[in-house]
């Protein structure tokens, strides 16, 4: 008898894994690779302002308190849809925002903010992305949640949203205190 | 005389194909084969399911030019990997490294077939030793639908 039932066993014991797997690949994205950089410092950089490219900010400039890292460019289309949302942020003021122009022409980036909005406290310029390896970024837009001792605690890929950013970048900010 | 048109047609397009891929300065053909070597396995991180080497992806561009600038600072292609997976993760390797959590994706297929050759043993030894059982009783074998 259990010989007899044992395929159907079988099959209905597969049927759930994969089953398993469909429901889990609904609520993950599977093209978003997790950070490697989770709990570990963030890497050193010393990287122009767009503002003023004579000068440069490095990694202990922004140590002291929290900062969202802002990965954006005027080449990206997701970073425009995400934009008005970075700008409310940076308007409730409980963290800094620094934007991170990725791979962009300084004179487009200036264009662009020009015409959606500047909510950035700082903008640092990666010109040709090799600053962008060492942070593990492989797209724009991305953002890291970096605490006061310059360690990086999050990352979204993707556009920042107002469910991510109440669920999954505050909590981290009063624990990152 | 057309057969020359086709034929410059065609090394015009073998040109672009190969154009696709951002040339690097390599010294000579070693260098250029080891990187070929590394650069195919390594997953590029944005389309993944090319490799570095394949794909014209501007992050897997970077990449590239980053892997060429390790291997002139001397790093070896361990070390080249390891610098990658600490900022990507686990993810860029074609073949992942062997530790606690890559152990069911590399010994997995063989503990199915391991599972599956001991499954058969068991079935053929309880097949032989029926078959045995009725040798001896002929004429009463009630259960053949049993006998798959």
């Amino acid at each position: 008898m259990l010989q007899r039932l044992l395929p159907l066993l079988a099959f209905v014991a597969l049927a759930l894994l994969l089953f398993a797997g469909v429901r889990m690949s609904a609520t993950r994205d599977p093209n978003v690779l997790p950070s490697a950089l989770i709990d570990r410092p963030a890497p050193e950089f010393s990287l122009p302002r767009l503002h003023q490219p004579d000068q440069f900010v490095s990694r202990t400039d922004l140590l002291g308190a929290p900062y969202l890292l802002n990965v954006w460019g005027s080449w990206c289309p997701a970073c425009r849809i995400e934009h008005p949302f970075i700008e409310q942020i940076a308007r409730e003021g409980k963290v800094r925002v620094i934007g991170f122009n990725y791979k962009d022409e300084p004179a487009d980036a200036l264009r662009w903010l020009q015409r959606f909005g500047d909510p950035y406290a700082d903008i640092i310029v990666d010109y040709d992305g090799r600053s962008a390896i060492q942070w593990g970024v492989y797209g724009a837009p991305e953002t890291f949640l970096v605490d006061a001792e310059g360690i990086i605690r999050h990352k979204h890929v993707g556009p920042m949203t107002p469910d991510v950013y109440a669920n999954e970048i505050l909590p981290r900010i009063g624990a990152s205190r | 005389m057309s057969l020359r048109i086709l034929l410059t047609a065609l090394l015009l397009c073998l040109a672009g194909a190969v154009a696709a891929i951002d040339p690097l300065p390599f010294a000579d053909e070693t260098e250029e084969t080891r990187f070929r070597e590394l650069t195919a396995e390594l997953r590029c991180v944005m389309c993944q399911n090319q490799s570095l080497a394949d794909s014209n992806a501007g992050i897997a561009g970077d990449l590239r030019r980053e892997i060429f600038d390790l291997m002139r600072e001397g790093m070896s292609d361990a070390q080249i990997k390891t610098y990658l997976t600490e900022r990507y993760g686990e993810f860029v390797l074609y073949r992942p490294r062997l530790n606690a959590s890559t152990f069911l994706l590399w010994f997995g297929p063989a503990l199915v077939l391991v599972a599956g050759a001991g499954v058969l043993f068991i079935t053929l030894r309880r097949r032989a030793a029926r078959l045995a059982g009725s040798d001896a009783g002929r004429g009463n074998d009630t259960d053949t639908a049993e006998d798959w």
